[in-house]
């Protein structure tokens, strides 16, 4: 089991229709003042009238440079996002994280099938015999039950259901 | 082994309540805040409150949690972080919590969960996600968790054939994003 490489990406990446997202994103050219911007402001902008002079400040920038780089990185979509990040607990509904194993050949039929449910929220294709990995959002607890009923009965496959029962503090940092 | 409990439960979100003007915050900036001079300002004038109570509401959410933090997420594959890796792992339950924790504070681990497993097809607990930017990152990383956990990995008969207990956890990576939404609070 702990066999699993990577070097199973490039084979079933192969395997993929042209239709969807493949992983493989052109990396961004970055100035050494957007990489400041990019590794203090994972940490968070401060809450004070004029945040990013005082960002500025501490980067021995200008207030201006530093929004004009920030509204580039935002629009070429380096960063992917700006604003408070929000506990999803605080914005209600129920969540789960869910897999089928799908064969092969039904994957792009499968795929089309989980997606047309307005509840998946994310779905990745992943290595392993269970491929296909989504998370399943719903406004009410028990409409997730319901949901992974109709996908049972949609793809004639059973869902492996993982909701999780306790999450860990982390604190992802990227470096550039 | 507390599976019997754990396998068959879904989970269920406590609702948390928010005051209506949390709500107002909530759906004002949960696309985004705006790149500008005074970006509390702007929330202020849009609630009609003072830039005051803006930043008293903030920091307030910030302390409660609501708001985990106002950051720039940067977009992962953009800044060369091509690779990641769902890492799982079969961990004895009694010591989930300590260990969970301690993998949770690796600074290359995005999300770490306990979830429940579903044996036999599934006999993972633990899953933590790591990123880098080659395949021997993640592979290293992996390896990093392994070592951490290897007090607290199951011995488990991974094969009816024969009498031999082993340790498991494995990695997925991804090979094509399927569908991706964000999560947003509903009017």
């Amino acid at each position: 089991m702990d066999n699993v490489t990577v070097e199973q990406k490039a084979k079933n990446t192969s395997t993929l229709s042209a239709s969807k997202e493949k992983i493989c994103h052109e990396i961004a050219d970055l100035s050494t003042l957007d990489k400041s911007l990019i590794n203090l402001l994972q940490h968070g902008l401060p809450v004070c009238e004029r945040p990013f002079e005082q960002i500025a400040n501490e980067l021995g920038s200008t207030e201006a440079e530093v929004i004009l780089h920030l509204n580039q990185l935002k629009s070429s979509r380096v960063l992917s996002r700006f604003g408070p990040m929000f506990d999803a607990v605080y914005l209600g509904g129920a969540f789960t994280l869910a897999a089928l194993a799908v064969p092969e050949e039904d994957f792009d039929k499968v795929t089309e099938q989980v997606n047309a449910f307005e509840q998946i929220a994310h779905n990745y294709r992943r290595t392993h015999r269970f491929n296909m990995w989504f998370v399943i959002a719903t406004e009410e607890a028990d409409e997730i039950e319901r949901v992974i009923n109709a996908i049972e009965e949609k793809t004639g496959l059973s869902v492996l259901n993982t909701p999780k029962l306790k999450e860990f503090y982390v604190g992802l940092y990227l470096p550039v | 082994m507390s599976d019997k409990t754990m396998s068959d439960t879904t989970f269920i979100q406590e609702k948390s309540t928010l005051t209506a003007i949390e709500r107002q915050y909530i759906l004002l900036t949960q696309n985004g805040l705006p790149i500008i001079e005074q970006p509390y300002h702007y929330i202020a004038e849009e609630m009609e409150i003072s830039v005051k109570e803006v930043l008293a509401l903030t920091n307030d959410m910030l302390e409660r949690g609501i708001i985990r933090r106002i950051a720039a997420v940067p977009n992962h594959y953009k800044l060369g972080y091509q690779y990641n890796g769902m890492t799982v792992w079969d961990i004895d339950d009694e010591q989930a919590e300590k260990f969970g924790d301690a993998v949770g504070r690796l600074p290359f681990v995005s999300h770490c969960y306990l979830r429940p497993r579903h044996l036999p097809q599934w006999n993972y607990n633990l899953f933590a996600m790591v990123h880098g930017k080659k395949p021997e990152e993640i592979a290293k990383y992996r390896g990093q968790i392994k070592e951490l956990l290897k007090e607290a990995l199951v011995k488990r008969n991974h094969d009816s054939g024969q009498q031999v207990l082993t340790q498991s956890n494995d990695m997925l990576t991804s090979t094509a994003i399927l569908k991706k939404t964000g999560l947003r609070l509903k009017k």
